[in-house]
């Protein structure tokens, strides 16, 4: 039986895996002990399965147990990258390389640093979301101490060229920091391969808990140091003070180890169901593809339905599919996604966007429930759609003087 | 955000969508909005000629679910009013009966300029002058 309602934003969230929480459980009352305190058994024991989990964190993506600082999160582990560069490195330099389609955590952080003196080149993207490789060298100047590229797109799942990035920011001896969040767990990530100096990622969007994330920051080749943006105790090795989130990084643990087992299982079932909705979608006339499909995350699609718009699409069906859209009406600012205005997208093509993040836990009947429920509402909006008539009759919309509100 | 019962029965039984022959004089068209901007309204009247009355009323609207309720609720009150009596439908009567929250307004907003557009493409077609309103304050 088809259990509804279906949950196709996996990239806003994931649904904890079970084998995780069933690992963080005996961590909340029997071993709650602080992993900090150095002279019990409840500290020992907290501070025994700290380590363990994070051996399971660094070996997902490649790196030192050493190299992984653990936050509450990718947004404060954005923060910590960004600021702690630039505060640390502030005699070498003011100046930070980024992208327009990049993550608020990471855009709202070089805006904060801009007021203190930072200087921020904001990299514009191509049709398909990819950052110009030309454009990066270029921008780079004798005072740029960091290139902060993500690894994936949260809204288009577009794939960074990060090896290509990663050398040329080698090569002028600059940092190069990447938001993992979207990648790490769901694609091969390895910081050695990939050549990466900072890595923000969070358990919450690989089957893990909310409230835990964290900071890979490389300890060779070079080594990196990030100026502290929480004072106290000294906890992880100095660069993030606090008691540490002792089941919350259990689980963190065990959802990376998961995923580093079953990564390739799961990919090649979700990429197929993707790309069955995908095709599927696409049958309906006007509809768009946005962003790369060639450099793309395996679960994610983004699909602007013509003359619809995004949030009266999905009231047709978000009692029982719960995704998102780059509709301004579903933000609270009445704008649509930056993400997609940064492609090239005209606001209305931005406005009749949805996206589609699958999971470990989609199954092929939510998929094939999805694909009528939604090909239904777009036909049905459609007869309702002024646009729509006048794209039949042949009239351009161009050609229309709309009066702008 | 939760949607209104009404908002919600609108967008699933949306009263009077189509379209009338927009070249009849006796038809009135609205078209509101702008695709950039989410939400164009397109909202027709047919109009007895002797009587002044609003005989028929249909929408298409391209946008959220309160747009939709907003342009489907205008036709459902029009049909049946005299011009004059449609020019008195204000923005905050859709806000009441649609419990449209603050970030929904402009719908509302949209819903009587498209029948104020309405009322003054009637007019013109039939030799009158466009009734000249104040600016909207909203969107």
């Amino acid at each position: 039986m088809l259990k509804l309602p279906i949950y196709l934003d996996n990239n806003a969230t994931t649904p904890m895996d079970p084998r995780v929480f069933e690992a963080m459980t005996p961590y909340f009352m029997e071993q709650f002990g602080n992993a900090a305190s150095r002279n019990h058994p409840f500290g020992w024991e907290a501070e025994e399965a700290v380590d363990y989990a994070r051996e399971q964190v660094a070996k997902l993506i490649g790196a030192d147990p050493k190299e992984i600082i653990f936050t509450s999160g990718a947004t404060e582990a954005d923060n910590l990258a960004i600021k702690g560069v630039f505060e640390m490195y502030a005699s070498k330099g003011n100046h930070i390389i980024t992208a327009t389609t990049e993550h608020k955590a990471v855009l709202d952080t070089c805006k904060h640093l801009e007021k203190n003196g930072a200087e921020v080149t904001y990299l514009q993207v191509q049709r398909d979301g990819l950052i110009d490789l030309k454009e990066l060298e270029a921008a780079i100047k004798p005072t740029t101490i960091l290139i902060a590229i993500m690894y994936a797109n949260n809204e288009i799942g577009t794939v960074q060229p990060i090896k290509e990035i990663s050398t040329i920011a080698k090569k002028h001896g600059v940092l190069f920091f990447t938001d993992g969040v979207q990648a790490v767990g769901k694609i091969p990530v390895d910081v050695i391969k990939d050549g990466i100096d900072l890595m923000a990622f969070t358990a919450h969007k690989m089957y893990g808990p909310k409230g835990i994330g964290a900071l890979y920051v490389r300890r060779k080749n070079p080594r990196v140091k990030v100026t502290a943006q929480m004072d106290g105790g000294g906890h992880e090795r100095g660069m993030r003070s606090g008691t540490l989130n002792v089941p919350g990084i259990v689980g963190f643990g065990k959802a990376c180890e998961l995923a580093r087992l079953e990564m390739e299982a799961d990919t090649k079932r979700i990429s197929i169901l993707r790309d069955k909705l995908e095709t599927e979608l696409m049958k309906l006339e006007e509809a768009y593809i946005n962003g790369s499909t060639e450099h793309r995350l395996p679960h994610v699609t983004n699909i602007s339905f013509k003359h619809v718009e995004g949030e009266g699409l999905l009231m047709g069906f978000n009692k029982n599919i719960a995704l998102s859209s780059g509709s301004a009406c579903t933000s609270a600012s009445l704008e649509p996604s930056y993400v997609l205005k940064a492609l090239g997208l005209g606001d209305d093509l931005a406005h009749s966007s949805l996206r589609f993040g699958l999971g470990r836990f989609t199954t092929e009947e939510q998929i094939d429930y999805t694909i009528k429920a939604i090909s239904e509402t777009v036909l049905k909006l459609r007869e309702m759609s002024p646009l729509w008539e006048m794209y039949k009759e042949g009239i351009d919309l161009n050609s229309i003087e709309w009066a702008a509100h | 955000m939760a949607y209104s019962e009404k908002v919600i029965d609108h967008y699933q039984n949306p009263k009077n969508v189509g379209t009338l022959d927009k070249s009849s004089k006796s038809v009135g068209t609205g078209l509101v909005g702008a695709p950039e901007c989410g939400d164009v309204m397109r909202l027709q009247i047919q109009v007895d000629d002797a009587t002044g009355m609003i005989t028929d009323a249909k929408f298409k609207t391209f946008g959220c679910g309160s747009a939709i309720a907003s342009s489907s609720l205008a036709t459902e009150w029009l049909k049946g009013k005299s011009i004059d009596e449609a020019l008195t439908v204000d923005n905050m009567d859709f806000v009441e009966e649609l419990n449209l929250p603050p970030v929904k307004i402009h719908c509302s907003v949209l819903a009587e300029d498209a029948i104020k557009a309405a009322i003054n493409d009637y007019r013109v077609k039939n030799g009158k002058e466009a009734i000249k309103f104040e600016e909207s304050v909203v969107h």
